[in-house]
């Protein structure tokens, strides 16, 4: 018996779709005979066996993607030209060494000698601390004394000068510290959960923002009772689009930015680029993570325009379709936190971009008003995070103070 | 999240760029009919006019973006097979690596060069190539070799903002084979940076294009080994980031370099005298360079094809071999 | 044919029906005179040792001036090639540029001391930087066009070279690709009949440059070179078609090379004594001025006085140029790349 493999049709092309099966199982197959038709990203074409035989098993369906070289089909009975020709190539090539046609440098020469030939690193390092290499005990090739033998020296000289102190890190880099928890927690206690590629991304984006950019937080209450009004009766024009705060305020962010450039920035390590356009970052969460998709040029967007970009992008979002051009240049990002029903919470910076606002949960409760009444009203949290090398306080205080009192004027 | 493959993040890119900017516009060889390698598909439609097809020319088709630069548009000319390009070799080497430096700066030419590179397709003599020794010897002329999607997105788009010359370096093999979510990637990516894209401590692996990739394989069976790799992602060949390269190479005092290019004369010669003369008291062993053999590139028989190509196992043995010196 | 044979006497009428006004004449006599003197006193410097290499256009001059005339300066875009002195003399480029040039010094607007002298470039005035390879120029003001007519920007791309370099690939790429397109562009082929020692029979089996025009679907013209005004009324007629759409024309104008190749060069070795006189003899600034004076356009005196007007000129901006800084050694490591765009 024998396998027929999906052919590459076509430079570059790594796998292959069987469109429909000429022949079935039990199907007498000549040489050359079409078995399936194939189509690629380059060609459509039938596939003529390679093998004479009967059609034994098809192992890709109708319809299935098949990578380069993966099964297709058996034929049975058949002569196999080719696996008489690979006995003979590798009898052949027995006496000659093993494919390493491409091992351009081979390794030097070690039979044992070495032992007293330090490297470069070893003889500085050896000497910076005073190390007897002689009697240093090698874990290299023919017993040589490696980077690392002298670096566990140093280790335990320094455990035992101090040995309540950190222990110096092994390498002289930044690095990752190893989580600790092994140690004081059994591994059966905890379920140890593979990183998603986003997962990864997002850990890597927080900690480049947290690590570059020195953030500073703001928190002002806004008074949206009217707002809350305005969206109750603007609901009901929305069919088929649910509509939330977020365009509400969403609009008002994109107003504002207009008079405070400094905040629809990125931060480009030597220049602060200020951007004409807002292109609005909105956090979604999916099960897959957060994900910020951009809406363009939010500024020229009505409500209900900027609602229905939302909601398309909310539900690509979701349904993991989002393009690279939803993602990327975004100048500003809005976080709805409050649909988490959180009241206060502190965002990190969407890194370039230089600042970040939260919406938090709109809670009714009693507060003083003019006249010194007190009246019942709907009062939220709008949080600002903003990298301190972009701006200052007073503008960013400025941008949060111009956002309530566009967010209050909303529906009066 | 929707994954894109590369050559869906290079027509993105392109078609992004397009839209973006009245001055970008493509020419090359069969790019109206969306080019070999379907990279332009959809686009002559979408842009008529700026997607031009050219006579089977290349010393003309990198003259007339030089020209087109010059006047201020963006051009981003495709050169079908990185092996046709050396018919244009003159136009790169004596005029467009040099406009600027002629002029001081006064004149410069904001162009791309795109071309597919790269063996492990079948392509034989003149479909397989590594041609990027030759042009990254070109002082001005920026060469660019992604292997990931994101960074062929953000560093087409940094090629095209680029007021030099750009050499664009696409690997066949990976047009379809790599896959990655764009979701979270960074938008801008800088020419002129590698990237460490793994951390181990035992040697550090240096590699670009596809090779990259089987260096990341080989990693990840080490690793299974007990043998921790570093590995950089040298993305742009020139200039070459030193920096990067030095660092990732102190870290370990063992380093192995990766190219399907042949060994002489190859990249590799030159980020071992990087090390060599920057690194040379944190080495712990000798520089190392896994490459393909002084033949003509590359036969075109699989067996002779593998023979001729490293990869995964082949870097592993490699890698085995110097983490045990 | 050769240059003696299209050279017609005209009539002061003749010339007036081609709309050269006498200010025009008189600046086509200012130009190649400025031309040659600049380049004899470049010569002198580099015998003295003080200029390290002059390659020259004398002989061509009429056929540099008229054709620079036709174009609109500071609008249409020029790759002189490196004998071009008399173009870029047209083209705005004073006389002590030309000797910062020649002398390689720091301030030099062509290369700042990076390149040989006469390798041309001028954002001001639109000449792109050019190099010593040969026929690359072509493929750029080619590319310029496209790019040009992508925008609808009325201007006329032109590019010179001598016939050499028409052996080159370029040449024909990019005669091939400005015909397909219709793009607006002037090559303009000086033949002076040697590319440095290899006569024009070596390289091509056809009698004229314009022969190959056919072969591309291109329009042509040859013209007399050492003809000023000739060239003025060819080239000029073509320079505005070719902006109002009418596509590419290739324009040969038959001209002699008076000197050797360049200052390295000793064309003695290679060339007939007697045709080296006999060109002498016909110098095409000394027939402009004896055509003058035959048609009494100018009195001599006038003529006289813008000779003696050029030498003064050209020995000032020598002397001049002479004392200007050198550049710095270091500051050749500088701009291999363009840190910013414009945008």
């Amino acid at each position: 018996m024998t396998t027929v493999t999906m052919p590459q049709l076509g430079e570059s092309v790594t796998e292959g779709v069987v469109l429909r099966w000429l022949k079935q199982a039990g199907d007498g197959v000549a040489l050359d005979e079409s078995l399936c038709e194939i189509e690629t990203e380059k060609v459509t074409a039938e596939l003529p066996s390679p093998f004479e035989g009967m059609l034994g098993e098809i192992l890709a369906p109708e319809g299935a993607t098949v990578a380069v070289d993966a099964p297709l089909c058996t034929i049975l009975g058949a002569a196999d030209p080719a696996s008489a020709a690979e006995a003979a190539i590798a009898r052949e090539s027995a006496g000659e060494p093993a494919a390493g046609g491409a091992e351009a440098s081979p390794a030097p020469a070690n039979d044992g000698s070495r032992g007293s030939v330090y490297s470069p690193v070893v003889q500085r390092l050896a000497a910076k601390h005073g190390i007897d290499l002689a009697a240093t005990a090698g874990s290299g090739r023919g017993g040589r004394v490696t980077r690392k033998d002298v670096q566990a020296v140093i280790d335990a000289r320094a455990r035992e000068a101090a040995p309540t102190a950190e222990l110096p890190l092994p390498l002289e880099r930044e690095t990752v510290p190893a989580p600790d928890m092994a140690t004081v927690v059994a591994p059966d206690e905890f379920d140890a959960a593979p990183l998603s590629p986003t997962r990864r991304t997002i850990g890597e984006r927080m900690v480049r923002s947290t690590r570059e950019a020195p953030q500073a937080w703001m928190l002002v209450e806004a008074d949206v009772t009217e707002l809350v009004a305005l969206r109750a009766r603007e609901r009901q024009r929305f069919a088929g689009v649910d509509l939330t705060y977020l365009p509400y305020f969403a609009s008002a962010v994109a107003a504002t930015l207009t008079d405070f450039p400094a905040l629809n920035a990125r931060w480009h390590g030597d220049e602060l680029r200020r951007y004409r356009r807002v292109n609005l970052g909105v956090a979604i969460a999916t099960e897959r993570g957060l994900v910020v998709p951009v809406v363009p040029n939010a500024r020229d967007l009505s409500v209900a325009g900027l609602a229905r970009r939302i909601v398309d992008l909310v539900a690509r979002a979701h349904a993991g379709t989002l393009r690279i051009a939803d993602i990327e240049g975004g100048t500003f990002t809005v976080n709805n936190t409050g649909a988490f029903g959180s009241v206060a919470s502190k965002p990190i910076v969407n890194h370039p971009q230089v600042a970040i606002v939260t919406m938090e949960r709109a809670v009714r409760r009693p507060v003083v008003v003019e006249g010194d009444a007190i009246a019942i009203r709907a009062m939220m949290n709008i949080g600002l995070s903003f990298d301190h090398r972009a701006l200052d306080g007073a503008e960013a205080g400025s941008f949060l103070a111009a956002l309530k009192e566009r967010l209050e004027a909303l529906g009066s | 999240m929707a994954e894109v493959n590369v050559l869906e993040a290079v027509r993105t890119t392109l078609d992004e760029a397009l839209a973006a900017d009245d001055r970008v516009f493509l020419l090359g060889e069969d790019l109206e009919a969306g080019g070999v390698f379907r990279a332009t598909d959809g686009l002559a439609e979408k842009y008529p006019g700026r997607i031009i097809d050219t006579p089977l020319a290349e010393s003309s088709i990198i003259g007339i973006a030089i020209g087109a630069a010059h006047y201020g548009q963006r051009p981003v000319a495709e050169i079908q097979f990185a092996d046709f390009i050396h018919a244009g070799f003159d136009q790169l080497c004596s005029e467009a690596s040099r406009w600027s430096y002629r002029t001081r700066g006064e004149q410069y030419l904001p162009m791309v060069v795109r071309t597919p590179w790269g063996g492990g397709v079948h392509g034989g003599q003149h479909h397989s190539q590594s041609i990027e020794a030759y042009y990254a010897h070109m002082p001005g002329l920026k060469v660019v070799a992604p292997s990931f999607p994101a960074d062929y997105c953000s560093l087409l788009k940094a090629a095209i903002a680029d007021p030099n010359p750009v050499l664009f370096l696409e690997h066949k093999r990976t047009y379809r084979l790599i896959r990655q979510e764009l979701e979270g990637a960074p938008a801008e990516g800088r020419i002129g940076r590698a990237r460490i894209t793994r951390y181990g401590d035992d040697l550090t692996i240096i590699a670009y294009g596809f090779m990259l990739h089987e260096s990341l394989a080989a990693a990840g069976e080490l690793a299974g080994e007990g043998i921790e790799c570093t590995v950089v992602d040298v993305l742009t060949l020139n200039p070459l980031d030193e920096e990067a390269v030095l660092e990732a190479v102190r870290a370990t005092g063992k380093a192995l370099i990766v190219h399907e290019d042949t060994l002489t004369g190859g990249l590799g010669g030159e980020i071992a005298a990087i090390i060599a003369e920057h690194a040379f008291e944190d080495l712990d062993a000798p520089v190392r360079r896994l490459a393909g053999p002084d033949i003509p590139p590359m036969p075109f028989h699989h067996d002779m094809e593998a023979f001729f190509l490293p990869d995964r196992a082949k870097i592993a043995a490699a890698a085995r071999d110097l983490a045990a010196y | 044919m050769t240059a003696s044979e299209t050279r017609a006497p005209r009539s002061r009428e003749m010339l007036h029906d081609y709309l050269l006004s006498e200010e025009q004449l008189e600046a086509m006599y200012r130009y190649m005179l400025l031309s040659r003197r600049l380049e004899e006193r470049m010569m002198t410097l580099n015998r003295q040792g003080r200029a390290d290499f002059v390659i020259a256009g004398a002989g061509q001059e009429a056929a540099q001036v008229g054709a620079g005339l036709a174009l609109k300066p500071g609008v249409d875009y020029a790759a002189p090639y490196y004998r071009d002195l008399g173009v870029m003399l047209v083209l705005g480029m004073s006389p002590r540029e030309a000797m910062l040039n020649a002398l390689a010094k720091r301030d030099d607007p062509n290369s700042f001391g990076r390149q040989m002298p006469s390798h041309w470039a001028s954002v001001s005035r639109r000449v792109l930087t050019q190099s010593s390879v040969v026929a690359t120029q072509l493929i750029h003001v080619v590319g310029v066009a496209l790019a040009a007519k992508m925008r609808n920007d009325p201007i006329v791309a032109f590019a010179s070279c001598g016939e050499g370099s028409t052996s080159r690939g370029d040449f024909h790429e990019a005669l091939n690709f400005a015909a397909i397109h219709k793009l607006p562009v002037i090559f303009y082929v000086e033949n002076n009949g040697y590319a440095i020692s290899e006569r024009m029979e070596k390289a091509m089996p056809l009698p004229h440059v314009v022969d190959r025009a056919a072969a591309y679907g291109i329009q042509s013209a040859v013209v007399d070179g050492l003809d000023a005004v000739a060239v003025y009324q060819t080239v000029r007629p073509a320079v505005d078609q070719a902006r109002g759409g009418a596509g590419p024309f290739l324009i040969e104008a038959k001209c002699f090379r008076l000197w050797s190749h360049s200052s390295d060069d000793d064309q003695r070795r290679y060339r007939p004594r007697e045709e080296i006189e006999d060109w002498t003899r016909r110098d095409p600034i000394a027939l402009f001025r004896a055509r003058i004076e035959e048609d009494c356009l100018f009195p001599a005196e006038d003529l006289d006085a813008i000779e003696a007007g050029v030498e003064v000129d050209v020995r000032a901006a020598a002397k001049w140029a002479f004392d200007q800084p050198d550049p710095v050694p270091g500051d050749a490591l500088g701009f291999v790349y363009r840190e910013v765009s414009d945008g």
